[in-house]
């Protein structure tokens, strides 16, 4: 671990310029960044701890929805009343996420700027374009079973890792980013993470000095919330394929089918093609594979995580079925 | 005084069971969990010498080749920089259990990637960790560095070989038969507490706090490689946090910790991370294997080969022993047993947890499943027609053979349908449920051992040994053998462990622990209680003692009269341990779901019979059985170490990467322990089972796997990937 200056923040716009400065950056749970400077794939100089700055409140917002700062830890925002019973689909996708203990500390905006689990990610000795632009890919050719099949490029191939921010995802949840000047500006949490192209290293669409101060929920939609996590052991292990669905099936027909898949590509996969497949039709194993085969039109495989592509399609089935047998 | 006993007979006289205390076989919670549940158990690392300097491990970052130079001057400068440590006698790979020798030394020679080159040591551990990752290392690579077994010419382990009748005639006049290729990958040990010393020199004498399982190895491990004479060692490991086999041998940081400190002339601590203990200590190797199973029209086997391809470094002489029960769980008169090694450069492979069975095991009891279906016989029946009278190959009688009493009472008490069995056949929802039973066999190892018994005037006793308690329960035991003798209750026996200035034994490792140093405790409280029957006037055949007195008698205090009675008991297995073929025994019977649309499998119940000899107590055999099941849920469905196929670094080195299995994986777990009296085992009756409880297991989940939804699966783990590659349509 290298020397760093540690600023407790004392104000957002505190906090917001020490990490504009190069080198700086923003801590919270710490209980991925800690590990990243323990390896020295992160070695920061300044640190902003964000920990004192409020930011920790779950309420309901005026339309409806409800507002999570920033700061509220995954454990909060999994046993708030509110997201169990409104959000199930969100409570579900964090405590299928890490451990308990690491939930306890791990925080809302944290969550969603997590780094990628890439074996070659964190090993400092190996290449990484993400860490070290230019010094090549190591998972592609390496050992790539936890990589992503779509959205890929030839510079990197890793997922995000995260589950909270699929269901986020799916259900249509927006950021809220402060900016030094004060200013805030939302990003729908679809958006937020980047894929990899030629620039690996960026991860979301943050700038310099910007800190998330909440995701904010809109309100409540009809339907059932299923989130599925397909993993090899049964807890405190990454995605292999996750889905979060809410699907709403009226007069036998489907009428809503807000679908985001994790483990899959470098950020959660949103695809408004898969709904547009589904709506208004009758639910059906053929149809459920005509919404796979458009998800899954550009997956590309590695070798070793080629059972992605065909485990994401039964998952689907899966959670396509469930779906219907609940709505019956 | 010292007593000594070569066993050369087997000992049926059950001395253990005639005594009065009532303390042994009693389920009594380790005497040592307290301390440890409330911290105040010290580990190596928690020992913090005034002016203690930091040490970490530099390690390459090439596969194969030299270090041309190191430049000490890219970190000296660097904030609390000490030193940079490249002496030549610093160790680049762990020492095989029981080696007695210093592991291989010249750090400039590289022979994988991750190898430790030097240390940086520092007056922090955090600046230690910074100027390791900075410090320039040239190095000249030598390109030909074959990481995988398929790149090499395999060599055959010849001491494994066996070759009796005709196989290959058995294989084609047999009425069934079995041809199968199985594959395992690599495990690592997995211990909670990363490998640590502390090292100390005061100019005559050098202290190593350590983590290590067999410190009367380890400290001539340690001689050599330092090139000094033991008796200016002291090596201390009071609590080991889980062994697993990684600390069976001295390990890089104990030699590198002991090197800085004579060099720097100052305490020096060095830990090494998560990453290195996986990367540089030892893995398991992978393994390929070939099951031949040949029967007659009944099932009784005909034909037996299984051949195995394991990997190692070059130079090392350990060889996944795959075929280590192989060799005598079923009789069959042609036989045919082979094991090669193929020699790449990957880090160490030596000792992880029941080296051998716990991956020769999954493939015989995989392959026995599929020859039931084949004949139409019930599993459980296939394997008790099949076991033999005598070991097989070498025509020994089993010391104690439980076998057939552990497969009947399992699937008794697990609700075993013997009844046909056909796959696919219950479907829960999204899940196929079934069932699947495998044999469970762990060669029992004893060893020359030797603890000093102490009975104090206070009528207290004290027993001393360089026995280490890796988490098993010897502490516990020991007091409970020694309380046993002497008739006390175990809060008088104070058990002082992990000192290798105390008297030697074996240590902890293959399971042979408690069987040989508790016959040595047995021997000198034998010895004591001589010597208290003839202050009471009797003999010691009739010598009756309890709660600190003879029993209608006098107290031990009074018998001493303020002497205090001390032996040496020494243990040492004689002929009899080429008399008898000696194993550990069970069965394994599992009940999981496996999902249909994504693979998953998920355990619903287990349950292990085992039988083991002596159960000197009941809580921690079945603690230790159950951490066998555990670890063969792991090998069935997580656990596989991952290389790169170019540079052959370990992938998955840490705990988050690397699956063991979690509570979360865990079902219900039933222990039945099948207690015996195993008179040729030790003088004790006891046998080993630290290992057992995972020798197998794998298999009863595989067998299982296939039975609920179809998929016979070759490959362990058997993840989802692969579970729905095999599952039928």
């Amino acid at each position: 671990m290298r020397p760093f200056q540690y600023n407790r923040a004392r104000s957002l716009a505190d906090a917001s310029g020490i990490i504009s400065d190069k080198g700086a950056l923003a801590i919270a749970g710490g209980t991925n960044l800690l590990d990243l400077m323990k390896l020295q794939v992160e070695i920061p100089e300044q640190l902003a701890d964000i920990n004192h700055l409020g930011m920790a409140e779950i309420a309901d917002t005026e339309d409806g929805g409800l507002r999570i700062g920033a700061l509220a830890t995954n454990t909060a925002a999994a046993v708030h009343p509110r997201v169990r019973s409104d959000y199930p689909v969100l409570a579900r996708a964090i405590l299928a996420g890490a451990t308990q203990q690491l939930r306890n500390k791990a925080t809302t905006g944290g969550n969603l700027c997590q780094r990628t689990r890439c074996f070659y990610f964190t090993n400092v000795d190996q290449p990484c374009n993400k860490r070290e632009p230019g010094s090549g890919c190591g998972a592609i050719d390496g050992i790539a079973k936890l990589h992503a099949v779509l959205g890929t490029s030839d510079q990197c191939i890793a997922t995000y890792p995260g589950d909270m921010a699929v269901a986020m995802s799916a259900l249509g949840a927006v950021v809220h980013i402060a900016h030094e000047d004060g200013e805030e500006r939302t990003v729908p949490v679809a958006d937020f993470h980047c894929l990899p192209g030629d620039t690996p290293w960026r991860e979301n669409v943050l700038e310099p000095g910007e800190i998330i101060t909440a995701v904010s929920l809109p309100a409540k939609v009809a339907g059932t919330q299923i989130y599925r996590k397909v993993r090899e052991r049964s807890s405190y292990a990454f995605a292999l394929v996750s889905i979060a669905a809410i699907v709403e099936i009226k007069n036998g027909l489907f009428s809503r089918a807000d679908l985001a898949f994790g483990g899959l590509a470098h950020k959660p996969w949103h695809d408004p093609r898969i709904a547009d497949v589904l709506i208004g039709q009758v639910p059906s194993e053929k149809l459920f594979d005509e919404a796979a085969d458009i998800l899954l039109s550009g997956a590309q495989g590695f070798g070793e995580n080629d059972f992605k592509i065909p485990l994401t399609r039964r998952t689907l089935h899966a959670v396509l079925a469930q779906a219907v047998e609940q709505a019956a | 005084m010292s007593a000594h006993l070569k066993q050369d007979e087997p000992d049926t006289s059950n001395r253990l069971d005639n005594m009065r205390q009532g303390v042994l076989g009693k389920p009594l919670s380790r005497i040592d969990g307290l301390a440890k549940v409330t911290g105040t158990a010290t580990y190596s690392a928690e020992y913090s010498p005034e002016n203690c300097a930091e040490g970490v491990l530099v390690t390459a970052t090439i596969t194969r080749g030299v270090v041309t130079r190191i430049d000490k001057d890219s970190v000296l400068s660097m904030p609390g920089v000490i030193s940079v440590i490249d002496d030549a006698r610093l160790t680049t790979r762990a020492a095989q259990g029981t080696a007695d020798e210093a592991p291989q030394q010249s750090p400039r020679t590289v022979c994988y990637w991750g190898q430790p080159i030097a240390l940086v040591v520092a007056e922090t551990f955090e600046q230690a960790r910074d100027a390791a990752k900075h410090l320039k290392v040239i190095y000249r690579e030598n390109e030909a560095a074959p990481v995988s077994p398929d790149l090499v010419e395999p060599k055959e382990h010849e001491d494994e070989t066996v070759r009796q009748g005709d196989l290959a005639r058995a294989m084609s006049d047999a009425a069934h038969s079995v041809d199968i290729a199985y594959t395992t990958k690599g495990h690592a040990s997995a211990a909670m507490e990363p490998h640590a010393a502390v090292a100390e020199w005061d100019g005559k004498k050098l202290t190593v706090h350590a983590s290590l399982q067999m410190l009367n190895f380890n400290i001539t491990e340690l001689a050599d490689a330092l090139d000094m004479d033991e008796d200016k060692l002291r090596l201390v490991s009071r609590f080991v946090g889980g062994g697993f086999g990684s600390k069976l041998g001295v390990s890089e940081e104990t030699v590198a910790a002991s090197l800085a400190a004579m060099e720097l002339e100052r305490p020096v601590r060095v830990v090494m991370s998560r990453q290195q203990v996986f990367q540089c200590v030892m893995r398991r190797s992978e393994t390929t294997q070939r099951l031949r199973l040949a029967a007659d029209k009944d099932g009784k086997l005909t034909g037996f080969g299984h051949q195995a391809l394991v990997s190692n470094l070059p130079g090392e002489t350990f060889a996944e022993p795959v075929l280590q029960s192989s060799h005598f769980l079923y009789a069959a008169e042609s036989r045919e047993l082979k094991l090669n090694v193929a020699r790449i450069h990957q880090m160490t492979a030596g000792s992880v947890r029941a080296p051998g069975e716990a991956v020769g095991m999954p493939a015989l009891e995989g392959a026995m499943d599929v020859l039931a279906e084949k004949i139409g016989i019930d599993p459980v029946e296939l394997r008790l027609i099949n076991i033999p009278e005598e070991d097989p190959e070498q025509g020994l009688p089993f010391s104690s053979h439980k076998l057939a009493e552990c497969l009947k009472q399992g699937a008794e008490a697990f609700g075993w349908d013997s009844g046909h069995r056909e796959p696919r056949v219950k479907r829960e929802g999204e899940w196929w449920v079934g069932t699947g039973m495998a044999s469970a066999a762990r060669v029992h190892n004893v060893s020359e051992a030797k603890a000093r018994v102490t009975l104090k005037p206070d009528g207290t006793c004290l027993v001393e040994t360089d026995m280490t308690d890796i988490g098993t329960g010897t502490y516990t035991i020991l007091a409970q053998i020694a309380g046993e003798m002497l008739g006390l209750e175990i809060d008088k026996v104070l058990v002082d462990l992990g000192d290798s200035q105390h008297p030697r034994g074996p240590g902890s490792g293959g399971s042979w622990g408690a069987a040989s140093i508790g016959s040595a405790v047995y021997v000198g409280c034998k010895a004591i209680r001589e010597e208290l029957a003839t202050r009471a006037g009797t003999s010691e055949a009739e010598l009756e003692l309890a709660e600190g007195r003879v029993v209608g008698g006098q107290t031990l205090t009074a018998l001493l009269d303020g002497d205090e009675i001390s032996e040496e008991g020494h243990y040492e297995p004689g002929d009899i341990k080429d008399d008898y073929t000696a194993s550990g025994f069970g069965a394994f019977f599992a009940q999981v779901r496996v999902n249909h649309f994504t693979g998953e499998t998920r355990i619903d119940r287990m349950l292990g019979a085992f039988g083991f000899g002596r159960v000197l107590n009941p809580k921690t055999a079945r603690s230790q059985c159950l951490g066998g099941i555990t670890w063969s849920i792991g090998v069935a469905l997580t656990e596989a170490l991952e290389f790169d196929p170019r540079d052959g670094h370990l992938v998955n080195c840490d705990l988050a990467e690397y699956h063991v299995p979690v509570h979360r994986d865990l079902p219900e777990l039933e222990v039945v322990l099948v207690d015996e009296r195993d008179p040729a085992a030790s003088p004790i009756q006891a046998k080993g089972i630290g290992e057992l409880g995972m020798c197998g297991g794998a298999a009863a989940i595989a067998n299982a796997i296939y039975n609920a939804c179809g998929a016979r699966l070759f490959e362990y783990p058997m993840t989802p990937d692969r579970v729905l590659a095999a599952m039928p349509e």
